[in-house]
């Protein structure tokens, strides 16, 4: 099958890569470009572990076609790092003991990342509705809803100054 | 995981995408994504030909006609969620689209999607029967509209034809006096229903002057329960009412036995998901929630 130049800005950087059009994304980023961090942990869309942040909304890669991605802006989780060292999200995930095997972490973290900007200040319900998208067998979500709490409170006080 | 090869078009007009499909037998529509392509990762559904309809302007966006609301098929889960038009004219669309998978998969699923899989699980046929909506459908040979309320035929099958697309959902503003549930029963966040019932009724003084009462996901279809209807319009509900109606429903259910649970149970459970709709519908009616 014959393939489609697609390019795209990935965690800053402009990036075209030879895609064929079954590809899914999250290969497209793990194989191709070697960015690692975002996982497969089912061919069903459920688990989350491959959430990407495409033009400012949180997308699951392993059901959308790398083709689709031609001309967005993307980031994934080793975009969320800065000069200014790590970001609230994963300081978070960090001090409250947010991960163990850290197999869903990158997808956490880039979910945590969008959905404190829907939601800024949200309450422990809205966090764990927020977060309906992505699994997790080792932490039972309790110090996770923590981390993005710590987050929360750490992007309100960089806000306000 | 790994779906069958095919060709990747992305027209960015309605004109393009039925050329397309005219030109291609076996194309399949890729809107949202999220049924199609799961089905292609686990070759369920095989495609020659992918028509992307994501840069299509022309089927986006919510806009207020007065005493409808015109919906575009491409219109995100999300983007039902989060508008003040359809929060203040329509309600049981935000409401129940809150319900429907999670935050990443609302991001592109699209509620013309959901409505043209025609899959009896999906929540939005019931949505969309309750509020008496209709379907605009575009072929090459023009636009035609379908009533929602006709156009599930069973699993997978709607009335949508070959080369045809659905376009657009006119949905009826809420009337004054009126109330509206969508009460779904599911095993975890993001599940499909094990049974749903949508319910829409208005109010003239006490009783109730309309009600629509539709169910998910215990047939083959979405399923209007008319016989419930009929009772209960015209009448001042009360509670033996509704139990009447709620029998009534059960006696159309004809769900299918899944890990979701057998016959009778979701059987049992379309029944409660009726009283409960009914009742908070009646609530909110009457001004009482």
């Amino acid at each position: 099958m014959k393939k489609t130049a697609v390019s795209f800005t990935l965690n800053n950087e402009q990036v075209d890569v030879l895609v064929e059009p079954r590809e899914l994304l999250i290969h497209t980023l793990r194989e191709k470009l070697s960015l690692t961090g975002s996982h497969i942990g089912c061919e069903t869309s459920h688990c989350g572990a491959c959430t990407v942040d495409m033009d400012g909304i949180s997308v699951k890669s392993c059901t959308i076609l790398a083709v689709q991605a031609n001309g967005s802006e993307l980031m994934t989780v080793e975009g969320l790092a800065s000069d200014d060292g790590l970001h609230a999200v994963q300081e978070g995930f960090m001090q409250e003991h947010g991960l163990q095997c850290g197999f869903c972490t990158p997808g956490m973290l880039m979910r945590s990342y969008r959905f404190l900007q829907e939601n800024p200040n949200p309450t422990e319900e809205e966090i764990r509705v927020g977060l309906s998208g992505n699994l997790c067998r080792c932490t039972g979500y309790q110090n996770i809803v923590k981390s993005v709490q710590y987050a929360a409170e750490k992007l309100q006080a960089k806000e306000e100054g | 995981m790994i779906p069958e090869q095919f060709e990747y078009f992305a027209p960015s007009t309605i004109d393009e995408v039925l050329k397309l499909m005219v030109e291609n037998d076996e194309a399949k529509i890729l809107a949202g994504g999220h049924s199609l392509l799961p089905m292609m990762k686990l070759r369920f559904a095989e495609a020659t030909h992918l028509i992307d309809i994501n840069g299509v302007e022309a089927l986006k966006g919510i806009s207020d006609k007065g005493d409808h609301i015109l919906i575009g098929a491409m219109t995100t889960e999300s983007e039902l969620i989060v508008s003040e038009l359809l929060q203040q004219k329509c309600p049981l669309i935000p409401e129940a689209a809150k319900l429907i998978a999670d935050p990443q998969v609302r991001n592109r699923g699209t509620i013309g999607g959901d409505i043209a899989h025609g899959d009896p699980g999906n929540d939005h046929p019931s949505i969309m029967m309750a509020l008496d909506a209709i379907f605009v459908l575009q072929s090459p040979d023009g636009e035609r509209t379908v009533p929602a309320n006709s156009f599930f035929l069973g699993t997978y099958w709607t009335e949508l034809g070959e080369n045809e697309i659905l376009k657009e959902i006119q949905v009826p503003v809420a009337k004054p006096n009126s109330g509206y549930a969508y009460t779904k029963l599911k095993r975890k966040t993001g599940d499909f229903a094990t049974a749903a019932t949508a319910v829409i009724l208005t109010l003239d003084g006490d009783t109730c002057s309309s009600i629509s009462i539709v169910m998910t996901n215990v047939g083959p279809t979405a399923l209007k329960a008319e016989e419930a209807e009929n009772l209960l319009a015209g009448k001042v509900i009360d509670e033996s009412l509704i139990e009447e109606a709620a029998e009534k429903a059960m006696s159309i259910c004809d769900p299918a036995e899944d890990l979701r649970g057998d016959v009778e149970y979701k059987t049992h459970m379309a029944g409660e998901m009726t009283r409960r709709a009914i009742r908070i519908a009646l609530q909110r009616a009457k001004g009482e929630i």
